[in-house]
């Protein structure tokens, strides 16, 4: 400090100005730009190493057939090498490596991932005819196949068994599909409508009409539900015919420590011999398994199969939440800037609806859940649905409510991006519309919120980046880790607001810390969070677009 | 003519408008003490004076804009078509249908071309296309830009030049047929070129319609106007015709500010 700047008392070099240090500034900029630099870095790093974790779990990897010292043999993938300490390693000595391996087969190892020491290994091959599958339950297969079987029928075996397995997978899965259909196609429709009546009969007690009249409607729901008991009869007969069907051919195979294992073809939902595909094959099933991901349901309490119910309802809940903000938000900021006297009133409200934004999450949950759950909702229940009572319809969490928490959640960010949008908008516009006789409501609606609408937009935007990655508050106000059906099908009224629903943010928090194998799941996490990552950035594209789509109509506005 | 001013004996054709003892103060600063004149039909009658005499403020107050600014308050006595307009049961909306008004900034909104001719006509009920395209054309031709821009009426207004942006707001204003354009220096932003253009287009507007314009340009008010008002700190200091005012002013304030010795 002394050395360049001398003190203010030190008159000699009076004529000399003094040189503060850091007047410049220089060290300043390079502490801003380290800390840009530094922040791009963070950013990146999460995208890349979500990126490349999510995308690397769908690579289906070759088989290793592992023989170690002591005899053990076992049949995986090798997912990760490292160093390790082993408790009796002399201090001084080179740290060993170790492989994790994907062995599958859980029911006969009781763990998916093992760790060997590489000093144990005695011999690695990769088998050509090393067999994965992907099955229903139970999780993957490793082995190899040695005969298939219909019923005492030994239909193939050795090198012919392969090529038959794999016709008899084709008929299997289209067996597979049609017992879907049925199941929730046809008795999904009976027990919806077995329900319907269930809650007329219900109806019928609570309404109590004059007995004529009452005979005549029980008669009637008598006579429907015959109608339906045979249907769910004929139904379960073609269920069971089905079932069995499935579970006809069954194939015979040998893992790796030599147990042999018997497998319904009816359970297997693909094969693949991972050590003779080409390149081209691998691409091509790396392919069907990134869209089976995204378009499957979840199997095996979420540790396996796609998770397209949790993409439909984030999305969805999104949407939602986008139809119930925008309104909100845009109505308040509207009275806010243009119709109130702006004086210490509306500086506060200001203040109070910025200081919303900061609540922390889940206390919006809470007041979601006492407010629209049991408030709102508990009073449609008893004015509309009586007859479900005491199961409540809307008087327990949904993806309406959800989508009504997180539009509270979200309205501040609208209302103070649509109150810029409208500030932007030059006096002399307002004024000219004015002028042409225009009221105040026609310059508002056809001059101004059209020239703000981008400034809406950009709040739209936010709301939307915020509402996707929240989770807190709709754990308690309808998100759930397994949603029986989706809030659209088929049954009247089509869209069922008050189904709940699952969510990405939750099931990548389910998947990764609630499942039995977290080891096993954890690629799966990964890809969850980076369709999560993918869909968050897809929404803000869209309304992106929308916005630069607004602004080009305007080009050369400053607005 | 019942208003006891100066200038209206020297006017051939009945005031449209007729302004009686008109005093006007924002908050605790008055902008007009008591001015008094009336305007000519089909007439252009230009306000000068130095910048904060209130020339604008008394253009304002003749489609009531200044209803906009809080604290205004008015008193004495403005008349369009001999009834008062300064009243709280005027049906302003009709009123500023019926005196129409370009400002000193043009402020074409942010649509295209055609929506800023069409959006006058739209809000007073027409909604017939075919209609509202001939009411584009005819204004655009009024304001002698039809030629210039028929070929991208639906692109951006903002887009255009300067002085096309003016003729645009003086279509936007003709499109819904008024009876008074209130001209609120038009001229202060454009170039020579456009200024002249935007000129001949007043005079060429004189046939129809009632023009009123502020400038602080006095070369201009002397091309374009008929009637000229000299107003100094919100005094009407001289009002007659715009060759008695200019050649031989009444008073020595005004032949100081036309000699530019002030202001």
């Amino acid at each position: 400090m002394t050395a360049d700047t001398p003190p203010p008392t030190a008159s000699g070099k009076a004529d000399a100005v003094p040189r503060r240090r850091g007047a410049r500034g220089r060290a300043f900029i390079w502490l801003c730009g380290g800390a840009l630099a530094f922040n791009l870095l963070l950013v990146v790093g999460q995208l890349a190493l979500i990126g490349w974790n999510g995308m690397s779990y769908f690579w289906q990897r070759e088989l290793v057939a592992f023989e170690l010292t002591d005899g053990t043999r076992l049949l995986g993938e090798v997912h990760a090498r490292e160093t390790f300490r082993p408790t009796d390693l002399p201090a001084e000595a080179t740290l060993p490596w170790r492989v994790q391996v994907k062995v599958a087969n859980r029911e006969l190892t009781g763990a998916d991932f093992v760790w060997i020491d590489e000093r144990l290994i005695a011999n690695q091959e990769r088998p050509a005819d090393a067999l994965h599958f992907e099955r229903a339950e139970w999780g993957n297969f490793h082995g190899f196949l040695r005969e298939v079987w219909r019923g005492d029928e030994l239909l193939a075996s050795g090198a012919a068994a392969w090529p038959l397995l794999q016709e008899q997978m084709a008929q299997k899965a289209a067996q597979r599909a049609q017992l879907l259909d049925l199941e929730k196609g046809d008795l999904g429709d009976v027990n919806h409508e077995l329900e319907a009546l269930r809650l007329a009969r219900r109806r019928l007690e609570l309404d109590a009409p004059p007995e004529s009249e009452r005979a005549r409607i029980a008669a009637d729901l008598d006579a429907r539900h015959e109608l339906l008991d045979e249907r769910f009869a004929d139904l379960s007969t073609r269920l069971v015919e089905l079932r069995t069907q499935l579970d006809s051919v069954r194939v015979v195979c040998v893992a790796a420590d030599g147990q042999s294992k018997e497998l319904p073809v009816g359970g297997l939902l693909h094969a693949l011999r991972p050590n003779e595909m080409s390149l081209a094959a691998k691409l091509l099933e790396y392919g069907r398994r990134i869209l089976s991901f995204l378009i499957d349901d979840p199997r095996e309490s979420n540790t396996e199969g796609g998770i397209f119910p949790a993409i439909f309802g984030t999305v969805m809940m999104v949407f939602l939440m986008s139809i119930a903000v925008v309104p909100l938000g845009v109505l308040a900021a509207l009275y806010l800037r243009e119709y109130s006297r702006q004086g210490t009133l509306v500086r506060c409200v200001r203040i109070a609806v910025n200081n919303l934004a900061g609540v922390p999450s889940i206390v919006f949950g809470i007041f979601g859940l006492g407010f629209f759950v049991y408030g709102i909702g508990g009073t449609i229940d008893q004015l509309f649905f009586p007859e479900a009572l005491p199961q409540a319809t809307f008087g327990t969490g949904g993806i309406l409510w959800a989508a009504l928490t997180l539009a509270l959640l979200t309205v501040p960010v609208v209302i103070v991006a649509t109150e810029e949008g409208l500030a932007a908008v030059p006096r002399a516009v307002r004024e000219g519309s004015l002028a042409l006789g225009a009221t105040k409501f026609e310059t508002i609606w056809r001059v101004v919120l059209p020239a703000a609408a981008p400034g809406l937009l950009t709040g739209v935007i936010l709301a939307i980046a915020r509402a996707a990655g929240e989770v807190a508050p709709l754990m308690i106000v309808g998100m759930v880790k397994l949603a029986p059906a989706l809030p659209i099908d088929h049954h009247a009224p089509f869209l069922h607001l008050d189904r709940k629903f699952m969510h990405l943010g939750f099931h990548i928090f389910d998947v990764g810390f609630q499942s039995p194998d977290v080891e096993a799941t954890k690629p799966l996490v990964v890809a969850t969070a980076l369709v999560l990552l993918v869909l968050v950035v897809a929404m803000n594209v869209v309304a992106i677009t929308l916005r630069n789509r607004l602004r080009s109509r305007y080009a050369g506005s400053a607005l | 003519m019942t208003a006891p001013n100066r200038a209206a004996a020297e006017t051939p054709e009945p005031a449209i408008l007729e302004v009686e003892q008109l005093r006007l103060s924002y908050g605790s600063s008055p902008a007009l003490h008591g001015i008094s004149l009336a305007i000519p039909r089909r007439q252009i009658t230009a306000f000068i004076g130095p910048s904060g005499c209130g020339k604008s403020t008394l253009l304002r107050c003749f489609n009531r804009m200044n209803d906009l600014v809080d604290g205004v308050r008015i008193e004495g006595e403005v008349r369009f078509e001999g009834r008062s307009i300064l009243g709280p049961d005027v049906e302003v909306n009709e009123l500023r249908k019926r005196i129409g008004m370009v400002f000193q900034k043009s402020n074409p909104f942010p649509k295209s071309i055609y929506e800023n001719v069409a959006y006058g006509p739209r809000v007073h009920g027409t909604k017939r296309a075919s209609d509202l395209d001939d009411i584009v054309e005819e204004s655009l031709r009024g304001a002698a830009l039809w030629d210039e821009v028929k070929d991208r009426l639906h692109e951006s207004a903002l887009g255009m030049s300067g002085g096309q942006q003016q003729r645009l707001c003086i279509a936007r204003a003709i499109a819904v047929r008024p009876e008074v354009i209130l001209l609120d220096e038009p001229c202060s932003a454009l170039d020579p070129v456009a200024t002249a253009k935007v000129e001949d287009l007043m005079l060429e507007l004189k046939k129809q319609f009632t023009l009123v314009i502020v400038t602080h340009n006095m070369q201009q008010a002397s091309r374009v106007s008929d009637l000229t008002a000299f107003l100094y700190i919100g005094r009407l200091i001289e009002f007659g015709r715009t060759e008695q005012l200019f050649v031989k002013p009444r008073e020595k304030q005004t032949e100081d500010y036309i000699t530019g010795r002030f202001g």
